[in-house]
């Protein structure tokens, strides 16, 4: 009978913890929109939005409030499946990614150690590359659906862009797997928190300043932010891939597209600027003094910080470059990262090497 | 040489000292490298960002008009609250776009206090539709009764909407609303002024 012994608790904590992450990525996904229009407008010496609430701050309920009051529209000539699957799909590849992301320093409740993390799986990032490649399924099946030949060209454009852009991706990663000798998120981030340095000094952007430019041009193209945003490029396919969606389709659409610029930010965060490493506090200390908790949240709002600062600059420059030319975004990609990432991984690998002798 | 002689010949034909001549020399290593421009290109934005914003935020500023901005009319009262106008019909004749339609009554013993001359208009109206705000009415006018002010056409939902009635036009009674006849008042005063 007691084959099926379950820890309900832990469970329970999985759950909520799940549920916590999802509120809070439809939050931040919500007050992102709210930066773009904000960002966007004061670049173009504009004010933006202003007059929902003070600031303008109530201006994403308003939007949101109304998608969702928008007539829904499915074409006939759409199939009907697939175009209901595909929104669903961009939304579930945005948040599961999530589930491998450590948040913050492990919090205490009731005197049991809950750890800020789904799932500390010990292939974290290949987990990550499996979710983010299937991000593309959302693009592809909803412009093919859809059976509209711009959505249908923009979905081409999508999936290819995001086939190339990966394996430049994926090459700075290897780079990083190689300093870190572990694929389990905690234990990359772990590394880069303390060490001889000092503080901040260990965190991997200064073993690995190329690697993150490579990964960040890439992560851009992953998200189908300007200037790699050929796939809903609006003066040449009118909005691509979501032409044909309206109401809260449309809405998942525009939604998965900023927690993915999130769970980029948060990404990069983990992966390149230390994680929740909080900059010349030692957090163990720390926590002697003001309780573990509290050294939770703030390990966890120092990760937030991180990722607002890369959404501001995905939308800093959004708004100041233009879009690529298709064959110019495939010179760069094949051209120009992949050989740029893979010296990078060599000389990496080199140096590991040599370190290690 | 050929095209220094070229800019030379541009130069002479300079309508503006704004222009710059182009500068078509090839790029060199770190312009080609894109990731420098990117960052100059950044630094503009960043610049914007800061900068003052020039948007009048309107229902709460409104821009400032010039003294002789022709705005909706008013039709105007003398200092005892009497309305000036005696339907001479001058305006309508004035009016290019025929936009202003008048009757004409006589004044009754004790209508003395409500109007200046021994006859006025029963019915004024204006289609602000029609009216193109050329100010001739205003210059037609013998006896100072209508005015073009300083405020100009709302929005309506409807075209009946915009034809202004009489009540809609009359400034208000300096005797017992002396605040909103002044304020209705300042803007033509400072206006006559100025002409």
């Amino acid at each position: 009978m007691f084959l099926l012994a379950i820890d309900w608790s832990l469970i329970l904590e999985k759950l909520i913890l799940i549920a916590l992450i999802i509120v809070l990525c439809m939050i931040v996904a919500m007050y992102a929109t709210y930066a773009e229009r904000k960002i966007a407008a004061f670049i173009q010496d504009r004010h933006g939005p202003n007059r929902a609430g003070p600031f303008g701050l109530l201006q994403p309920l308003a939007d949101g409030g109304k998608l969702f009051f928008k007539e829904e529209i499915i074409p006939l000539a759409s199939s009907k499946f697939l175009f209901v699957l595909g929104p669903m799909l961009a939304m579930i590849t945005a948040l599961i990614t999530s589930a491998v992301i450590p948040w913050g320093t492990s919090a205490m409740i009731a005197g049991k150690t809950v750890p800020l993390q789904v799932a500390d799986i010990n292939v974290g990032v290949l987990y990550i590359f499996a979710v983010v490649s299937m991000g593309v399924y959302g693009i592809m099946i909803g412009a093919w659906a859809s059976n509209n030949k711009f959505s249908l060209l923009a979905g081409i454009r999508g999936a290819s862009q995001m086939i190339s852009y990966e394996l430049a991706m994926g090459l700075s990663l290897i780079a990083i797997l190689m300093i870190s000798g572990s694929l389990q998120m905690s234990e990359i981030v772990n590394q880069q928190r303390g060490g001889a340095l000092g503080d901040f000094m260990s965190w991997n952007i200064w073993k690995q300043p190329l690697g993150f430019l490579i990964f960040f041009i890439c992560a851009l193209a992953e998200c189908n932010r300007t200037p790699f945003d050929l796939p809903e490029a609006e003066n040449e396919l009118n909005m691509g891939y979501h032409q044909e969606y309206s109401s809260m389709k449309l809405g998942f659409y525009l939604f998965a597209e900023y927690i993915n610029m999130f769970m980029s930010g948060v990404l990069m965060a983990t992966l390149f600027w230390g994680g929740y490493d909080i900059p010349f506090v030692n957090e163990s200390k720390l926590a002697e003094s003001i309780g573990h908790n509290w050294v939770a949240f703030l390990s966890f709002s120092m990760l937030m910080i991180k990722a607002c600062i890369s959404i501001f600059i995905f939308v800093w420059i959004r708004w100041t470059v233009p879009r690529f030319r298709f064959d110019q975004l495939m010179h760069l990609g094949w051209k120009r990262l992949v050989p740029l990432a893979l010296l990078n991984m060599l000389i990496t690998a080199a140096i590991v090497l040599w370190l290690n002798k | 040489m050929m095209t220094k002689y070229f800019l030379k010949s541009r130069m002479s034909l300079q309508l503006t000292n704004r222009a710059k001549p182009v500068d078509r020399r090839p790029m060199n290593w770190l312009e080609r490298l894109y990731l420098w421009n990117i960052a100059k290109g950044m630094a503009i934005t960043l610049k914007h960002f800061f900068s003052k914003k020039v948007t009048v935020q309107y229902p709460e500023q409104t821009r400032s008009f010039s003294k002789v901005f022709r705005g909706l009319h008013i039709l105007n009262r003398d200092e005892e609250g009497r309305e000036r106008c005696t339907a001479c019909g001058l305006c309508a004749v004035a009016c290019p776009a025929e936009a202003i339609t008048m009757e004409a009554a006589e004044r009754k013993e004790d209508e003395v206090h409500l109007y200046r001359e021994e006859k006025y208009a029963a019915r004024y109206e204006i289609n602000m539709l029609r009216c193109i705000f050329c100010g001739y009415c205003e210059e037609a006018c013998p006896k100072d009764a209508i005015y073009l002010s300083q405020t100009f056409t709302p929005a309506n939902y409807q075209r009946k909407g915009f034809i202004y009635k009489k009540e809609d036009l009359l400034i208000p009674n300096p005797l017992t609303d002396k605040e909103a006849y002044e304020k209705a008042l300042g803007t033509i005063k400072a206006k006559n002024q100025k002409v």
